[in-house]
């Protein structure tokens, strides 16, 4: 029987546990399908024929691509349950700008700190923490970014959490003590199961990125 | 639905006060300019040197330090998709996004294809010489045969009438042919690219669309000043 909710993954994608989470936070149940980046699915290559990537949410049949796209749909579709959203235009503006922000910031920087060596990545170690920074400025004292209530922009920013132990490692330097509201905010989204249950252990994301970068050569 | 003739006294009250930071030629701002026309909006203009950036941005983009800012009762609203959907939002009259949901997302994952990949792979084009320019040639007709592709059956990318995507691909509708001119590349011709030719054509002299565009001559003398710049910089020494 078809399922009517699948999910196109890999598991060490930030992007992807993007939509893991969105789908734990409603309930979903779903089909999670595992792809194989050096060798990718006829579906993926079907249902994503312009980027050819994962995450993709195929919902009756109909794929839906870009994990923040996914993450909004998933937030209007199943609106009933946990928004994501604030309801009023400004503060939805407001969260839009801000995972924005963080799609603009943070992914190319914190690759080069495990891709790269020497100048480039004391560079990209010094723009990480200024972003991260500014993100606590924004989190100000609340418990989340969404305010009292997990959403949107926690959802988009949390997956990094995932691999921030591979920073650290290969970046020698401690997040927490850059910015520590930032790992107190992480800590604090963690205890949430649907979070938990969607991110893997930050030395499994380790142990891969050793491996992927041996593979590719990129010692 | 209120037509857009009618303003209500809810409408007086939402439009006390708003005001639009841009510049006379960037495309982004441009983006808003049409939103707000469409839906019959009153807002105050005020345009800004980017050499010289007035205090008031500053204050209202300190991230970015860029243009488009709408400022609505004193709250800024900052990136053009953003205040897009912020617009069509707060003001219901003509709207940009569809109401289902998979509707929207394909609207949105169009708009975001336009900024992250089409528009880059063209600038490249523009900027780029010899071997660089023929791959960033390759990489922008790709782009573009998807884009071409999504207006089948369509005049508009939002059907019979202009929407969000096409408002975020209206740079397209300009900017495109006059790169093309000032750097010698044609990216597109109506034989390869019969769809996107004619919602060009469509964008471009559409009412409101048409009378917004920053005067030609002075965009051409703009892109080629520029375009100076980045051929010295590649310039062999």
């Amino acid at each position: 029987m078809a399922h009517e909710v699948v999910l196109l993954d890999f598991w060490p994608s930030m992007f992807g546990m993007r939509v893991r989470v969105a789908l734990a936070e409603k309930g979903i149940k779903y089909e999670y399908k595992e792809e194989d980046l050096r060798n990718k699915s006829p579906l993926l290559l079907k249902m994503n024929p312009i980027h050819k990537k994962i995450p993709v949410l195929i919902h009756n049949g109909k794929p839906v691509c870009e994990s923040l796209v996914i993450v909004q749909y998933i937030d209007e579709v199943w609106k009933d349950k946990n928004p994501f959203l604030p309801s009023d235009p400004y503060h939805k503006a407001h969260s839009r700008f801000w995972a924005d922000f963080i799609e603009q910031k943070v992914y190319d920087t914190a690759r080069k700190i495990w891709a790269t060596k020497g100048e480039e990545q004391e560079v990209a170690k010094k723009e990480f923490i200024e972003t991260f920074k500014i993100l606590e400025g924004e989190l100000g004292e609340k418990p989340f970014f969404g305010g009292e209530t997990f959403g949107f922009v926690d959802i988009a920013l949390i997956t990094f959490y995932s691999w921030f132990y591979t920073y650290e490692t290969f970046g020698n330097f401690s997040i927490e003590a850059e910015c520590p509201k930032i790992i107190a905010w992480a800590k604090r989204c963690m205890q949430k199961e649907s979070v938990a249950n969607s991110l893997p252990d930050q030395k499994k994301i380790y142990e891969f990125t050793v491996w992927m970068k041996k593979y590719f050569g990129m010692d | 639905m209120a037509s857009s003739a009618t303003v209500t006294a809810n409408q007086l009250i939402i439009m006390a006060e708003l005001k639009l930071f841009r510049t006379w030629s960037s495309p982004f701002p441009l983006r808003v300019v049409w939103a707000l026309d469409f839906k019959g909006i009153q807002y105050d203009t005020i345009f800004e040197d980017l050499s010289n950036k007035s205090s008031l941005l500053l204050q209202y983009n300190p991230i970015y330090k860029k243009v488009p800012v709408l400022v609505h009762n004193g709250k800024p609203l900052l990136e053009s998709l953003v205040i897009l959907e912020y617009i069509d939002e707060t003001w219901k009259q003509t709207p940009l996004l569809p109401e289902d949901p998979y509707e929207r997302a394909t609207a949105r994952f169009w708009a975001k294809f336009g900024d992250d990949k089409v528009l880059p792979s063209i600038w490249n084009v523009f900027i780029k010489q010899g071997k660089d320019q023929e791959e960033a040639i390759v990489t922008a007709q790709e782009n573009l045969g998807f884009v071409e592709r999504q207006l089948t059956g369509k005049k508009f990318f939002n059907g019979e009438t202009i929407g969000f995507v096409d408002l975020a691909f209206g740079w397209l509708a300009k900017l495109l042919s006059l790169w093309e001119e000032v750097c010698g590349v044609t990216l597109i011709d109506h034989e390869k690219f019969p769809l996107l030719s004619e919602w060009i054509q469509n964008f471009a002299d559409a009412p409101i669309i048409k009378e917004s565009w920053p005067p030609r001559d002075k965009l051409i003398t703009k892109y080629q000043a520029l375009l100076e710049v980045y051929t010295s910089k590649e310039a062999p020494k």
